[in-house]
């Protein structure tokens, strides 16, 4: 990628800005696996990487290929659709897991909140 | 017709994978992507997958243009709970009686669910239709629900009825 500085200004600036907000997303989202508490919180933290965080990234990448080769670069979207098509698929595994380990210790954390907080 | 593509619609798909990740359009690669998507439609049919019928391609679009604002706008809302902690968050599961019952339908709604920061499927029971979800920052159950009723639910059993 040694011919990157002949990217023309007008595309630079996007592309730059682009992958400035997709990595600061999917760093937010690291920063979320160590700040949150529980285990189910800390589940919601990598998504804003998957969704958004790859959404900037693979934007950048389109805009940047496109001008570089004076052709529409697309494939990029198969990424896209392929992440959104799989998390779910990992996510749920864990959630569930960790569901059953509770339950397994007899600690089951889905009862409503309601009467959780009332029989604390 | 049906016999040559038992499954139009995935057939199409591969065919459109197939010529971006080739990037061309010169008809050799187009010929081996269009017996590759013949083929799969083929074997897809051994597999007997449920068959969904889908319609209402202006749902879906009007669907895709929610989705797309609401990960905007949770990715924001997630983010700012990681960086700015609030003392009063309450975070917790909540539970949700879906009445769709397609299979495809619900993983679109899994899709959709998960791909949302802040809202994350835990537990789906076939039988019942219960829907466990947790959710990170559980302002107002109600509001929660009758969201992912009217908003997903809603356009989702309009397009795979």
């Amino acid at each position: 990628m040694n011919h990157a500085a002949d990217l023309p200004l007008w595309a630079a600036i996007p592309v730059a800005l682009l992958l400035l907000l997709g990595s600061g997303l999917a760093l937010t989202g690291s920063i979320g696996l160590l700040r949150l508490k529980s285990f189910y919180e800390r589940l919601h933290a990598p998504t804003i990487g998957t969704s958004y965080g790859i959404f900037c990234v693979l934007l950048a990448s389109v805009i940047f290929f496109t001008v570089m080769q004076s052709r529409l670069v697309m494939h990029e979207v198969l990424i896209g659709i392929f992440v959104v098509v799989t998390t779910p698929v990992t996510l749920m595994l864990l959630g569930r897991a960790a569901l059953h380990r509770d339950r397994l210790e007899g600690k089951d954390p889905t009862h409503p909140v309601e009467q959780r907080e009332a029989a604390e | 017709m049906r016999r040559l593509f038992p499954h139009p619609l995935m057939s199409i798909a591969l065919f459109a994978m197939w010529m971006l990740l080739n990037e061309t359009v010169a008809p050799g690669p187009a010929l081996v992507g269009l017996v590759l998507a013949v083929a799969a439609g083929w074997v897809m049919t051994s597999l007997r997958p449920t068959r969904s019928r889908i319609r209402r391609p202006g749902v879906i679009l009007r669907l895709a243009l929610h989705v797309i604002v609401d990960i905007a706008r949770s990715n924001l809302a997630v983010a700012q709970v990681i960086l700015r902690p609030r003392k009063d968050r309450r975070q917790g599961f909540l539970r949700v009686q879906l009445a769709l019952r397609d299979e495809n339908a619900l993983a679109a709604l899994a899709c959709i669910l998960t791909a949302t920061p802040g809202t994350a499927w835990v537990e789906y029971d076939t039988e019942t239709g219960w829907l466990l979800l947790h959710v990170l920052d559980l302002i107002d159950e109600d509001s929660w629900i009758s969201i992912i009723k009217q908003r997903y639910e809603q356009p989702l059993m309009e397009i795979f009825q």
